[in-house]
């Protein structure tokens, strides 16, 4: 695999006419990083690695490897030979090749000896689990056995760079799960550079070192699997990433306490009791308490994963249950409260649909957001 | 299959049977039995023996090929680039498309009329010509070999280039990239991805040319020399069938011509499978 110490995405745009499809992202990679690019559709996710493959040209910024300038919107490398892999959403194999020539087909025009490019087929079948199917054709596979031709067809190349487009979202559920372990574990077998686009946040925290959330071109946040899970940056990432119940409200009260700061919000029909956990000399602790002084309205947010059936203690409801999904383990429980607030929860216990339950929001579990960002 | 369902399935296949029956079929097997048939209805070769002892019938056969197959390779290979380039459409696709169409829509006599006089010994072609000097006099475009094969061309071309790009359209744009971050030069992906993907293609659009140009026969009385160098097959039929009124060698000369185009379409189709073994399914998987 080629090595490199520094690829630098710096403040990458492109413009499609009047709109901005991808509004200065800006990322270094780690050598066998695994990033995922993770968004709702439209978000500029899929533009973005077309800009770093090199099949969308861009309109400002710069995509270097070490010292080497791969592209900064005047001169570019052409994607031929950025040795960079790319695995297509509807896998793109060549249907005139069977799955042994569509996998040499780089390695062919590396004029490479015969024997050399039979080994290396050979090697990256095996790799991705599909010796004995070298004289198939691409229509004569399943669509999980094409996958894994897409993906032998870039690795046998040993790219300084994988991507990966959405490349689950064209199997069933099932065959998506098996994929994604099996991608995780090539990944860690390989250690390749991968930049993975998604829009499934089950997948992205499933398999990346670190998530780029992006939202209409704009990147809203970068960090770990839990940093984006427990910590999302503003109210869109939240979102996101599962915190269905949303509510506005305003702020009574707000006071720091030893870890944190202690809110009180009213919302419509119930007072919603916060302990947002920041230490002293949190930086964000300190914002938080500017921003409250001038604005009032926030949004709070919570899992309804977090959402408690009964109990004791501070924020317990009364809601009426309007819709339970039976999920198996868990049941989905649509409930409300006050005069029109929704609350989503999943509890264990079965429950009945038209009744009234007793629900508790851990305070230490809402989250708060001014003007859309963190707080 | 309940039976009143089965009867069901039937007469909505009627129609098709028998437009095919009385329309094809028919006609075809009623031509074969002439063919083979003296005036009085009994078995005979000597319609065949007519055509084939003849050396003026027999070299019909030639002159059409001679025309048609330089004719349909022209048109399919002039066809080829300009489908290629305009497979994710182009600016004014629309203009372009319709001035290709209007040959096909004016019709072969009203191209040929219009031929005889723009290209004709003092049309604007020749006087063009003459003025810059190219030639010195004028040069005969018409009511020879090149007449014909002109004509066909205009009117070929755009049929065959039509037919390619609706082909060359529906190949994922994504094969091309692949092909790309696999490490190819654009001609390197035309001439592994692109070309071989349009075999199929260019093999229908060629045995389609083909066979409308082999049956030529209002442009080569038009624009050729009837009497001798253009005399075609087709004018060889109906001089037998409306000149000589006999229908039996008329049919056995359709026979013939079913035969060579059919020979033709299969030496293509075996040029295809030899070059395209893939699944006819282009793009998603």
């Amino acid at each position: 695999m080629k090595d490199f110490s520094r690829f630098t995405i710096s403040e990458v745009t492109k413009r499609f006419g009047e709109r901005t499809a991808l509004a200065g992202l800006s990322l270094e990679l780690r050598r066998g990083e695994f990033v995922t690019f993770l968004g709702p559709s439209g978000c500029g996710k899929s533009t973005a690695l077309g800009c770093i493959a090199g099949l969308v040209p861009i309109t400002s910024g710069k995509i270097s490897i070490d010292d080497e300038c791969i592209d900064d919107g005047r001169t570019k490398v052409p994607p031929e030979r950025r040795e960079f892999g790319m695995v297509f959403q509807n896998y793109a194999l060549f249907p005139h090749l069977s799955v042994a020539n569509n996998v040499a087909f780089g390695l062919k025009l590396r004029k490479l000896a015969k024997e050399a490019v039979a080994q290396r087929v050979d090697a990256a079948l095996k790799l991705v689990h599909l010796d004995g199917y070298a004289d198939k054709f691409p229509a004569q596979m399943s669509g999980g056995e094409q996958q894994r031709v897409a993906i032998a067809r870039c690795i046998v190349l040993e790219p300084r760079l994988l991507m990966l487009d959405e490349p689950l979202s064209n199997l069933d559920a099932k065959l998506r799960i098996e994929m994604r372990y099996e991608l995780k574990a090539l990944h860690e077998r390989l250690h390749v550079t991968t930049i993975y686009v998604t829009h499934d946040q089950q997948e992205a925290l499933a398999l990346s070192d670190r998530i780029v959330v992006m939202q209409t071109g704009r990147v809203q946040q970068i960090g770990t699997p839990e940093e984006v899970y427990a910590s999302p940056a503003n109210l869109f990432v939240a979102d996101f990433m599962g915190f269905k119940n949303i509510w506005t409200g305003r702020v009574e009260s707000a006071r720091e306490s030893g870890d944190g700061i202690e809110y009180s919000v009213a919302l419509d029909g119930f007072t919603l009791k916060v302990r947002g956990a920041y230490r002293e000399g949190d930086r964000r602790r300190a914002a938080i308490m500017r921003r409250l002084n001038d604005r009032r309205e926030v949004w709070t947010a919570i899992r309804p994963e977090d959402v408690q059936l009964g109990g004791q203690g501070d924020n317990v409801v009364r809601a009426k249950v309007v819709q339970v999904e039976y999920q198996g383990q868990v049941s989905q429980v649509t409930a409300v409260a006050g005069r029109d607030t929704r609350i989503d929860l999943r509890p264990s216990a079965p429950v009945a649909s038209g009744g009234t339950i007793e629900v508790r929001i851990p305070p230490e579990k809402v989250l708060v957001f001014a003007d859309g960002e963190a707080g | 299959m309940s039976l009143g369902r089965r009867g069901g399935l039937v007469a909505l296949l009627a129609p098709a049977v028998v437009f095919i029956v009385f329309l094809f079929i028919y006609p075809f097997l009623y031509g074969l039995v002439l063919s083979f048939s003296d005036p009085s209805g009994s078995f005979t070769l000597a319609n065949y023996e007519r055509f084939f002892g003849d050396w003026w019938e027999r070299r019909t056969i030639w002159v059409t090929l001679w025309i048609s197959l330089p004719v349909t390779v022209a048109s399919v290979a002039l066809a080829v680039p300009f489908a290629y380039y305009m497979r994710r459409g182009i600016r004014g696709e629309k203009v372009i498309t319709f001035f290709l169409i209007v040959p096909i829509t004016l019709g072969t006599v009203l191209v040929s009329e219009g031929m005889l006089t723009y290209m004709g010994p003092t049309g604007w072609l020749n006087q063009l010509l003459m003025a810059i000097g190219v030639v010195a006099k004028p040069v005969r475009f018409t009511h020879n070999y090149w007449g014909v094969a002109i004509s066909l061309l205009i009117q070929g071309f755009p049929f065959s280039f039509l037919m390619l790009l609706g082909y060359i359209s529906g190949i994922s744009p994504d094969l091309e990239r692949a092909s790309q971050m696999l490490g190819a030069s654009r001609i390197q992906t035309f001439l592994r991805v692109t070309f071989p993907l349009m075999v199929p293609g260019i093999a229908i659009s060629f045995c389609l040319s083909f066979v409308a140009a082999f049956s030529v026969f209002p442009s080569a009385v038009l624009l050729g020399e009837p009497s001798g160098p253009t005399r075609v097959i087709s004018i060889s039929a109906y001089h037998w069938a409306f000149e000589e009124f006999n229908f039996n060698v008329a049919s056995a000369i359709s026979i013939v011509m079913a035969a060579i185009e059919l020979l033709v379409i299969s030496g293509v189709l075996v040029w295809r499978n030899r070059m395209y073994r893939g699944a006819s399914i282009v793009g998603k998987g």
